[in-house]
């Protein structure tokens, strides 16, 4: 695959293995926490136990009864995402690098094709972009913009080919990614049928242009405006519709960026319902709340901005962070996704034209940990779940990814439970002027990050490379989603019922009528040729048809009792 | 006004009785009481004991029965064309049926084709009911299509027709159907007019592609039409429906809720605080959708309406709680009724059966049954659900949905023990399959008086004059339905923040429309024109960051511009 012919093609040197031995932790993997030692080796954990028998002269990590967990896994980011001819401020190397020093040992970015573009190019560029600067292993999701026949081609290769099994499509941005509800079902039904992961970003599009267009009129220009413009209702009326047409087409659904509580409970009752769905939940709504657009500083303001927008109901984050705890939401990103102050300003006199994203790659995991396990809500295991070991198993990464486990990748985070920082603009890793965590102190923090089996992170020191991050490709049909999907397949075959030919008298009607119970659109209607009726000849009750159409007609007209008596109205039984 | 007008229009009007009703217990939807209602001029003059009457009237003896208000059936199609032709059950039929089951007043809906004048399809529909209905009427008006001409005559409607209801689609693509931006226009219309919204919630876009696939393999017979219309594309539809209602902050008024799924949506939305009602159907009350599934085509035929009935049979009891404890306020017939050789039209393809089931006259007879004889719900709540609510939300009441003085005189006598089965030889409508045959029920009509006349008696028969059916016009701005909404508009202000100037650098953007945050659609955006790429003054002070002008080629992060001139700390204009 092309993440293994990768390594030769670029001539980067591969570095001299390195032989790894970290002592003395607690593994903690989503099932199970338990002592051992780990040894590494060419960037493969290859022995865990006791008195490991591993050569000499290896380097040590004395982990100190740390817990040794698997490394993040950020599913959502937008590293070096074009924007209207300008880039977001942290291109692969700068983001990757907040992202090991964070302990996220993977990230998944999202490539966007302009609509009308080529998927595949599109994913070309952000392949070599991303082998050139990534610090990290990555993975890529690929946006589906526009929706046609060859598109269908392209997403078919992507899936075959190219390694990549999860497209997100927009059921926002009216008149430019949105896609309308009929070819929702066709993507997931194609989606369904070849294996691949629908992310839908959820909001109704065209109720958004209304309300922008309605707050924009009553003078409202600032950031405060998104948020008015995208209450958190239409973010579940989305969430709902997408679960619909998910459950129609027997596809597995996958919900980028839950922001709202109202939106996080749509989510868990089709979850009840059995729908095959996941809910990712960002570092910002887990940590912060819209109350910020209403700043009085028009910068930090904007630096929330972000659709669906942050909710302003306070306790949206601890109850977020509860159901990260339950189960009900699975996997968590970052979105990270962070422009300048004089990006943001684009939009300093129409809220619509601000670019949007927040940052969150390098707080995710400390902001999980401080919120939901440090206050009891969250064991340590699924907290390793829902940064890691869900990520992988949607991806089709698991067990390569997302467990300490021989044979698995070395992606290894030391964690220290009781570490505690600060999160400022000033010492952050992104090239952002504002963070959206500003001034929150967090308890938990990496101490040791592995990365490739390599030290990445010790002693506060980062040395990350850029470019030695790999494509890790992704398969279709991962087990966590379609398992279930493919027992349904096999029942949900719809069956006719055998009957005789109806042979009773049909009612003379004009088929050119306006009026009438509307059909299925002819593009889709294999059966539309107005039905003429054979038997129609031996029905003379019903009068000249030319006078059909008048409006009223006598009562006596209807045809109670039809030629050849009643009992032949029914052919069979 | 047109309802006022027709006593004059020509209809004999037949010499008002004078009525006493004895000994009953009168039901209303807050209380019961013992007393004596007297009846003069069409007109409920007096309600108590030992009332003083005139000696030559007629007196019914009730011995303790039941006195409630006569029922009010919200949803009737009996002029709905279907590819030309009308449905067999017309104003004269239905609104026979109608009496004979204790139902009292009618509002039918006006279904303009797309592109007619909703005008005059309203008064197609008025002289026709004037000419034939049997009891007093309103009408609903369904909107097929939506642009200027359509707000104009809406006004008229609700301004001189008295009309204050009017549909709308979320299913029937490419026919009636709305998309979400014209949902959102028409109800922001609609409540300035301050009108009912009622929607026919399906997911039109998904019942197409459904249909298709269900089509193309083969399935061509009427459980195909349950096949692909699944209750969960009704529950969508009630969704997104009562978003935008909130959005606009405008009431939402479901027809026809056929589904355990869509009910539990209106319920959650009432516990939000949304201004939302719910209107289940006989059909969906008494019976289920495994019928599509009959051997018999014309039997399964029969049952097809939209949305279709669920094939879960516990969906009945289910909206029967619903209606006991409040969650869904009003019942409906959707009475809506073809011959068999016309639904035959779709024998061949499920998607061109026409669409519509009786029910106009067991509504009431089921809901005492399912309900109230099984103790699910008390007679009060009874009254609420088939006759006081329905006035209420449509602004009838208390004319109409009341039994006190001043209000008409609508009164059905029921009997909870009288015992009914249901077959098509007995029935008034004119339908070859009753979708109910068989079933029995418990409670109906001893007596029936509309307008202050007796028109029905057990074991005489119906006494009806065609034609003798007023027009009932509607004000707008129902209480019931619009006090909440107008104390919302006041207190849901909202405002933006006062902030100085922004100062900073703002980033050169290349007027590519491809790159645009979409903004709302010119049609309906009046300020999507306004204000073209920002040009911004201070730009020329702006040195730092260059070339800009190749910026569309991905570039380092070095170029970003973390400390503007002058320093971070101008970037925030104020504090």
């Amino acid at each position: 695959m092309s993440g293994h012919s990768y390594q030769g093609k670029k001539n980067i040197p591969k570095i001299t293995s390195d032989r790894l031995l970290v002592k003395g932790g607690r593994i903690v993997n989503d099932d199970q926490s338990f002592y051992a030692d780990i040894y590494m080796e060419d960037g493969v954990i290859k022995q865990i136990g006791d008195n490991l028998i591993v050569p000499g002269g290896i380097k040590t990590v004395e982990a100190n009864g740390k817990m040794v967990i698997p490394g993040g896994i950020d599913i959502h980011t937008h590293f070096q995402m074009p924007y209207r001819g300008t880039t977001t401020v942290d291109d692969f190397s700068q983001g990757s690098k907040a992202a090991l020093a964070g302990g996220t040992t993977m990230i998944v970015d999202h490539v966007i094709p302009e609509p009308g573009n080529s998927l595949i190019e599109a994913f070309d560029q952000w392949r070599s972009w991303a082998d050139e600067k990534t610090c990290c292993d990555y993975s890529l999701h690929v946006d589906i913009t526009h929706w046609n026949d060859s598109v269908k081609q392209e997403v078919d290769t992507l899936l075959k080919e190219k390694g990549v099994n999860s497209f997100q499509v927009y059921m926002a941005y009216k008149d430019f990614y949105q896609m309308s509800n009929s070819e929702l079902y066709e993507i997931f039904t194609f989606l369904g049928e070849m294996g691949g992961i629908v992310q839908v970003h959820a909001e109704n599009g065209e109720i958004i242009a209304e309300e922008q267009a309605r707050i924009l009129e009553m003078g409202i220009t600032g950031p405060e405006g998104h948020v008015l413009s995208r209450p958190e209702e239409l973010e579940a009326e989305a969430v709902f519709r997408a679960i619909t047409i998910a459950s129609q087409t027997n596809c597995p659904l996958y919900v980028t960026r839950v922001m709202s509580k109202s939106a996080a409970d749509i989510i868990s009752q089709a979850r009840k319902k059995g729908n095959v769905v996941f809910g990712e939940p960002i570092t910002a709504s887990l940590g912060t709340d819209g109350t910020h657009y209403w700043s009085k500083n028009w910068a930090k303001a904007a630096s929330f901005v972000t659709s669906p927008p942050l909710s302003p109901d306070p306790t949206t984050p601890d109850y977020l962070n509860t159901l990260l705890a339950s189960g009900d939401l699975n996997v968590t990103g970052s979105a990270h996704c962070t422009f300048s102050v004089a990006q943001k300003a684009i939009g300093k006199d129409d809220f619509t034209q601000i670019p949007e994203g927040v940052n969150g790659v390098e707080e995710r995991m400390s902001l999980i940990w401080d919120k939901a396990v440090t206050t009891g809500k969250m064991d340590e295991n699924m907290f390793v779940a829902v940064t890691s070991t869900n990520a992988a198993k949607i991806l089709n990464l698991y067990p390569r990814k997302g467990r300490v486990a021989v044979g698995s990748d070395a992606d290894l985070v030391i964690w220290d439970s009781d570490a505690v920082r600060t999160i400022t603009a000033k010492t952050h890793n992104s090239a952002a002027e504002f963070n959206v965590f500003e001034g929150m102190e967090l308890r938990g923090a990496p101490s040791v990050v592995i990365c490739q089996g390599k030290l990445v992170l010790e002693d506060g020191n980062l040395h990350a490379i850029s470019g030695v991050g790999r494509f890790i490709p992704c398969t279709p049909f991962p087990d966590f989603a379609y398992k279930r999907i493919k027992a349904r397949k096999q029942l949900a075959v719809l069956r006719a019922v055998p009957r005789g030919m109806y042979d009773g008298p049909v009612s003379d009607f004009s088929p050119m009528s306006r009026g009438g119970t509307p059909s299925a659109s002819a593009r889709t209607s294999p059966t539309k040729q107005p039905v003429r009726n054979l038997h129609h000849s031996a029905f003379s009750l019903a009068g000249p048809p030319t006078t059909e159409d008048l409006p009223i007609r006598p009562a006596g007209r209807r045809i109670v009792i039809p030629p050849g008596g009643r009992s032949n109205i029914t052919s069979l039984s | 006004m047109s309802g006022t007008d027709h006593q004059g229009n020509g209809i004999p009007h037949l010499p008002s009785e004078r009525l006493l009703i004895k000994g009953g217990r009168v039901v209303n939807d807050d209380l019961s009481q013992y007393a004596d209602v007297y009846v003069e001029d069409g007109l409920i003059k007096q309600v108590g004991d030992n009332l003083e009457v005139p000696d030559d009237v007629r007196v019914l003896e009730v011995n303790g029965g039941l006195v409630i208000p006569g029922g009010i059936d919200v949803n009737t199609c009996l002029m709905k064309p279907h590819l030309g032709c009308p449905p067999v059950d017309d104003f004269y039929l239905g609104s026979r049926a109608a009496l004979a089951g204790g139902t009292t007043m009618i509002i039918d809906h006006v279904t303009p084709q797309l592109g007619d004048s909703l005008l005059e399809a309203f008064e197609r529909w008025q002289e026709s009911a004037d000419r034939k209905c049997c009891c007093d009427y309103s009408l609903h008006v369904d909107l097929p299509h939506w642009h200027q001409g359509v707000k104009d005559e809406l006004e008229v409607l609700v301004q001189e027709k008295g009309i204050n209801s009017f549909q709308v689609y979320m299913s029937y693509k490419d026919s009636f159907q709305m998309t979400d931006s014209q949902l959102y226009e028409v109800f922001s219309f609609l409540k300035e007019l301050g009108a009912v919204v009622m929607l026919h919630a399906e997911n039109g876009d998904l019942i197409a592609q459904e249909q298709s696939k269900v089509l193309s393999m083969g399935i061509t017979g009427p459980e195909g039409h349950s096949l692909s219309h699944p209750e969960e594309l009704e529950a969508e539809a009630v969704f997104r429906a009562i978003t935008i209602g909130n959005r606009v902050n405008c009431p939402v008024y479901i027809t026809k809720v056929m589904s355990k799924t869509a009910a539990d949506t209106i319920t959650q939305a009432r516990r939000r605080g949304s201004v939302v009602f719910g209107e289940p159907i006989t059909a969906s009350l008494a019976t289920d959708g495994s019928h599509y599934w009959s051997k018999n085509w014309a039997k399964a035929a029969a049952y097809v309406t939209s949305p279709p009935l669920s094939p879960d049979p516990t969906t009945p009891e289910h909206l029967h709680n619903l209606l006991a404890c409040g969650d869904l306020q009003v019942v409906g017939s959707a009475h809506c009724a073809y011959s068999t050789s016309q639904k035959a039209i779709g024998k061949d393809d499920f998607t061109l059966i026409p669409e519509g089931t009786n029910g106009i006259e067991e509504r009431m007879g089921f809901v005492w049954d399912k309900a109230v004889a099984v103790g699910k719900m008390d007679e009060n709540q009874f009254v609420a659900v088939t006759s006081t609510n329905a006035a209420k939300i449509f602004n009838l009441y208390p004319r109409k949905g009341r039994i006190a003085v001043g209000s008409d005189a609508d009164i059905v006598i029921w009997d909870p023990d009288r015992t009914k089965t249901i077959t098509s030889k007995l029935q008034q409508s004119a339908v070859e399959y009753n979708i109910f045959e068989g079933l029995a029920y418990r409670g109906g009509p001893v007596v029936v008086v509309t307008q202050g006349r007796v028109v029905y008696e057990e074991g005489e028969g119906l006494r009806v004059q065609q034609g003798s059916g007023r027009f009932i016009p509607r004000q707008a701005f129902p209480d019931y339905v619009y006090q909440r909404i107008r104390t919302r508009n006041k207190v849901k202000g909202k405002q933006g923040v006062s902030r100085g100037m922004y100062d900073g650098p703002v980033y050169d953007v290349l007027a590519t429309p491809q790159y645009i945050t979409p903004s709302p659609s010119a049609k309906t955006s009046p300020t999507s024109h306004q204000p073209p790429p920002i040009r911004n003054l201070h730009q020329s002070n702006f040195s730092l960051s260059g070339a800009q002008f190749d910026d569309n080629i991905p570039r380092r992060s070095g170029q970003r511009i973390v400390a503007p001139p002058g320093g971070r700390s101008n970037i925030t204009s104020l504090g």
